[in-house]
């Protein structure tokens, strides 16, 4: 049962080549701009690498990367195929090659649509990894005397500025973690020693935070210390306070940044594999209409193209079949199983 | 004896007159460039516009004018070297390319002085700079004040992102009151004493807003008290570096708009000089293009100049015309008055007058 018959006259065939050219070329540019948003979006990602914690959703970029160099190369040779199609001397010489890249070329598109479906599920995997980074940054954060932490506290305060937030979940994470270090805290002032006996580890925390959370659209002066004592200072009141400090966690403002990118980059892709998909498509039917020309007298005759010559199962059998038999006869199989392998190979 | 003269044979003209398209229609494109550039700098301007005193737009608007007249100069340059290939095409021209040259080269003169102003703008940028600043930092307490609540955010926004503090240095913000009245408890005795102590009633503090505060310091920030060092433990504000922003903003803008603008300055020079290798091209090609309709046969050899006399002789012949433009109905030289005679001597030997040869 063939899939995606059509009948081609010579004059169709002729626009379906030069379609296809015009097509491939475009698909080439897509594929570009695919690589480029794979380089950009690792960037990106590598720039606040410190404050994650696996690289896990480096896979992303680095599968955009192949996939847009990948269909520059399949788009290529689209295009030099779709100028030999019309020339019955020259278009057999593409016979061997056809399979393979069919198979490649499929393989790698259906890549291009898994990338787009992986960076909308990596979303809960970046997440986890920036918490845990986070959480580690915001302990790290006094340590500016411990070699491969001092930049910690760098930047944390750069991140807490530039996307305006605080904290990991919210700002009240730095009310749990001691980010004053012990070099500046007077241990004979009978403050800090109470604060310090009250904690049961014997940390100095305060309820305050660092002057990078503090929000320059407020109208006063920040409040960074005391910030849940309204009477501390003269006009606040901490509940109703909304503009001094940020509100939002890091990780949210981060998440919400990287999933921005990646739906875009998403939209983008998911473009280039319809045209991408096209490409194949009519390389396939130019291919199977200009095989029914091979041989025939009058090269002006109307021929059919198809998609599939038998159905969607047995091509898939066909194509993965050998691969598998490969696989059983590797393995250390009982005589009868393999027996039957061997009968399937040879019908 | 003409200056810098080249001969030409008719394949050398149409190669000029070619060479010569292609190259008015690039310099349509650097004119383009120009506009762009013009348009790029007063953008940056704007968007610090709250920070300056007086508008300093004369380079901005210098650049995307002369950038709109070398489009429309370069564009009819390169019509006029397209038609120059066919003699019959150039006879619509013969007539405006003089013109057309003297124009271009008092045009270049204005490219020169945009890259020369381009270097000259930074004093008038500092002075501006300077008075701009120390009104915002005077009007940072001001978030109630219409048409001054945002010169806060402004403010800490721009020592943020330049790394910056005060307009000179940090110690200008102990010079003013930064902390707005609404937020000063009036009852609270230290308060009172401090307001008391300035003679304007001020409430004068030796502290910083956040925004001043160093992102490499390897502490949490000390924003208030700062030349008290036993306020702070193990602290000496003496030997204290990186704990604040220690640039003053002034600076920091003006070396950020230096950037920008000796950049620019380059880019416009390098057009400059782009233009007058274009404008000497075609000025060889008008009088290639002259001689050749002076001979007579198109396809004879020419000689092309960039003056057909000397500079001096160029200069006095120029000068001349203009001297005489006042001239016109002086009667000096007109052969036909009465001489008087006063003797009979002069009247047999009448000296031979001699007539002035038309120009």
């Amino acid at each position: 049962m063939v899939v995606g018959k059509m009948k081609f006259t010579f004059q169709k065939r002729v626009k379906l080549a030069q379609g296809l050219w015009l097509l491939s070329w475009m698909a080439t540019l897509g594929g570009a701009v695919t690589f480029t948003l794979g380089c950009f979006l690792k960037t990106e990602l590598r720039r606040r690498g410190e404050v994650m914690d696996n690289t896990d959703i480096h896979c992303v970029p680095n599968t955009l990367m192949i996939v847009g160099l990948a269909s520059m190369g399949i788009d290529y040779f689209a295009s030099r195929i779709c100028q030999d199609a019309l020339d019955a001397g020259r278009f057999p010489r593409w016979k061997t090659l056809m399979k393979p890249y069919f198979g490649c070329s499929i393989f790698f598109t259906t890549l291009m649509l898994i990338s787009v479906i992986l960076s909308y599920a990596m979303k809960g995997s970046l997440e986890s990894s920036l918490k845990i980074g986070l959480k580690n940054g915001i302990r790290f954060y006094k340590d500016t005397d411990t070699p491969g932490r001092c930049f910690q506290k760098q930047t944390i305060d750069r991140l807490q500025m530039e996307f305006q937030c605080c904290g990991n979940s919210d700002y009240k994470d730095w009310f749990e973690v001691q980010w004053i270090s012990n070099r500046y805290l007077d241990f004979s002032s009978k403050e800090v020693k109470d604060r310090i006996r009250s904690n049961v580890d014997g940390r100095y925390l305060v309820d305050g935070v660092p002057f990078s959370c503090c929000n320059p659209s407020s109208p006063r002066p920040c409040i960074q210390y005391k910030i849940t004592n309204n009477t501390a200072h003269y006009n606040y009141e901490h509940e109703t306070e909304e503009l001094n400090i940020f509100i939002r966690g890091c990780r949210e403002a981060l998440v919400n940044y990287y999933m921005g990118l990646m739906n875009t980059i998403g939209a983008v892709v998911l473009s280039v594999f319809l045209i991408q998909s096209s490409v194949l498509a009519s390389v396939r039917l130019l291919q199977t209409s200009m095989e029914a020309v091979a041989g025939q007298e009058n090269v002006e005759i109307e021929t059919e193209g198809y998609l599939l010559e038998k159905g969607v199962k047995e091509t898939i059998m066909e194509y993965v079949g050998p691969v598998l038999n490969l696989l059983w006869l590797n393995e250390v199989a009982p005589p009868a199983a393999e027996e039957g392998a061997a009968g399937t190979t040879t019908s | 004896m003409a200056v810098l003269k080249v001969t030409f044979t008719k394949t050398n003209r149409d190669k000029l007159a070619q060479v010569l398209w292609v190259l008015n229609w690039v310099s349509v494109v650097t004119g383009v460039t120009l506009f762009s550039l013009g348009l790029f700098l007063k953008v940056e301007i704007e968007k610090r516009r709250e920070l300056m005193s007086k508008e300093v737009d004369s380079v901005p608007n210098m650049l995307i004018c002369v950038g709109l007249t070398a489009c429309t100069i370069n564009f009819l340059g390169g019509k006029i070297c397209y038609d120059c290939v066919d003699t019959t095409k150039f006879l619509r021209w013969k007539l405006l390319m003089l013109p057309y040259i003297i124009c271009t080269f008092f045009f270049t003169f204005c490219i020169l002085m945009g890259a020369l102003m381009c270097y000259s703008m930074r004093n008038d940028l500092e002075e501006s700079l300077f008075l701009g600043l120390r009104d915002a930092m005077r009007y940072y307490k001001d978030t109630d004040t219409p048409g001054r609540c945002y010169i806060k955010r402004t403010m800490d926004m721009l020592q943020m992102q330049f790394q910056c503090c005060g307009n000179g240095g940090y110690r200008d913000w102990f010079h003013i009151q930064w902390i707005s009245n609404r937020f000063l408890d009036m009852t609270n005795s230290e308060v009172v004493e401090r307001l008391r102590s300035n003679v304007e009633g001020k409430y004068l503090i030796n502290g910083v807003p956040f925004s001043c505060c160093g992102l490499h310091s390897p502490r949490p920030c000390i924003q208030h008290q700062i030349t008290n060092s036993s306020a702070h433990y193990n602290y000496d504000y003496h030997k204290e570096e990186l704990n604040l922003n220690r640039r003053g903003c002034r600076q920091a803008l003006l070396e950020h708009y230096t950037q920008i603008m000796q950049s620019i300055g380059l880019i416009v020079l390098i057009i400059w000089l782009f233009e007058v290798s274009v404008l000497t091209g075609v000025r060889y090609l008008q009088t290639a293009m002259e001689n050749v309709l002076r001979c007579g046969d198109p396809d004879s050899e020419s000689d092309g100049w960039l003056l057909e006399n000397s500079i001096a002789d160029t200069a006095r012949y120029n000068f001349n015309i203009i001297k005489n433009l006042g001239k016109c109905y002086q009667v000096d030289d007109d052969p036909n008055i009465d001489v008087p005679s006063t003797s009979q001597q002069a009247q047999e030997n009448v000296p031979l007058k001699q007539i002035p040869v038309a120009r």
